[in-house]
């Protein structure tokens, strides 16, 4: 199991909010397939899916803060 | 940071937004560093991602008959009013060259207008939280971008032209109550587009010059940056 988790985005940066997920529990996802889009100040970003996989569990949802180190989902590795 | 320029003239912003898609694709297969695109837009209403529709005060009907479009994009902010009056630029730049700071990359396209308000003797300002930059209390120029694979786009639109500023009644720009002013308006005199483009790619040269790794959103950049940078025209 993988976790995505929101990486250092900057000086003075301690979070952002989950603007859009692509993809939903339990649907596939390739490596770099644009996994979850979230906001900070004037900029919306995208998190890649760091392997190819099934999202297993999203723990924040549109709308919620993250901040940066949390891990905002769990991706099961294909065999 | 080396980049191509690209001025499309005045474009509708669906064919820009795609043409930005396609220079994004370029640089995230290495065929392109980086890269930025001017233009000027029909009237245009676009809204960001923490746009709430209740910032556009006319029904889609009534903006229709007044022939400016709507389109919903991934940029971040709420709702802006595009315009032939405005230059809107787009960099897409590889901040993998630069910084990956997504806050000092919005500080440093704050830095290049007001950079180029200050060849007119305008100072520029910023406010804490208010991405943009200001004269006063009015805003001259607005900011909104999308960053993926750490590839920026979408960018920043700096009134120009006074009869730009009509249109903007029709929504509550960045959803907030606030007036906005153009640079002929504080200048009372006419000025020429195409001259503040080239002013304008200076600017960004200075901000984010070849040598650039990281940069300041603050300091003043080089002046003697070499001119390797390619100029390209789609006019």
């Amino acid at each position: 199991m993988t976790k995505v988790v929101l990486p250092e985005l900057g000086e003075g940066i301690d979070k952002a909010t989950v603007s859009y997920w692509y993809f939903q529990e339990g649907e596939k996802v390739n490596e770099k397939d644009d996994l979850v889009e979230l906001t900070t100040d004037k900029a919306t970003f995208n998190l890649p899916s760091p392997c190819p996989g099934t999202v297993l569990e999203i723990f924040f949802h549109e709308g919620d803060t993250v901040n940066v180190g949390e891990t905002l989902a769990i991706i099961e590795e294909e065999q | 940071m080396q980049f191509k320029v690209l001025d499309l003239g005045l474009i509708e912003f669906k064919a820009a937004w795609q043409i930005q898609k396609e220079v994004f694709k370029d640089i995230k297969n290495s065929r392109l560093k980086s890269a930025l695109i001017l233009c000027q837009h029909y009237p245009v209403i676009t809204l960001g991602r923490q746009a709430d529709k209740k910032n556009i005060l006319l029904s889609e009907n009534e903006l229709e008959a007044k022939g400016i479009e709507i389109y919903e994009i991934e940029r971040g902010g709420d709702v802006t009013y595009h315009g032939p009056g405005q230059i809107t630029a787009y960099p897409i730049f590889n901040l993998n060259y630069l910084k990956k700071d997504i806050h000092l990359f919005l500080r440093q396209l704050e830095k290049v207008v007001i950079d180029l308000l200050s060849d007119f003797g305008i100072m520029g300002l910023r406010y804490p939280g208010l991405t943009g930059v200001w004269i006063g209390k009015q805003k001259l120029a607005s900011i909104g971008i999308a960053i993926k694979n750490w590839i920026t786009f979408h960018g920043l639109s700096i009134n120009i032209k006074q009869g730009d500023l009509d249109n903007f009644r029709f929504i509550r720009p960045c959803g907030m109550d606030i007036e906005m002013t153009a640079l002929e308006k504080i200048l009372n005199a006419n000025t020429d587009i195409n001259d503040l483009k080239k002013l304008l790619i200076h600017k960004f040269r200075d901000t984010f010059p070849i040598s650039a790794v990281g940069g300041s959103a603050f300091g003043g950049g080089s002046r003697n940056v070499p001119r390797l940078a390619q100029e390209t025209s789609l006019v």
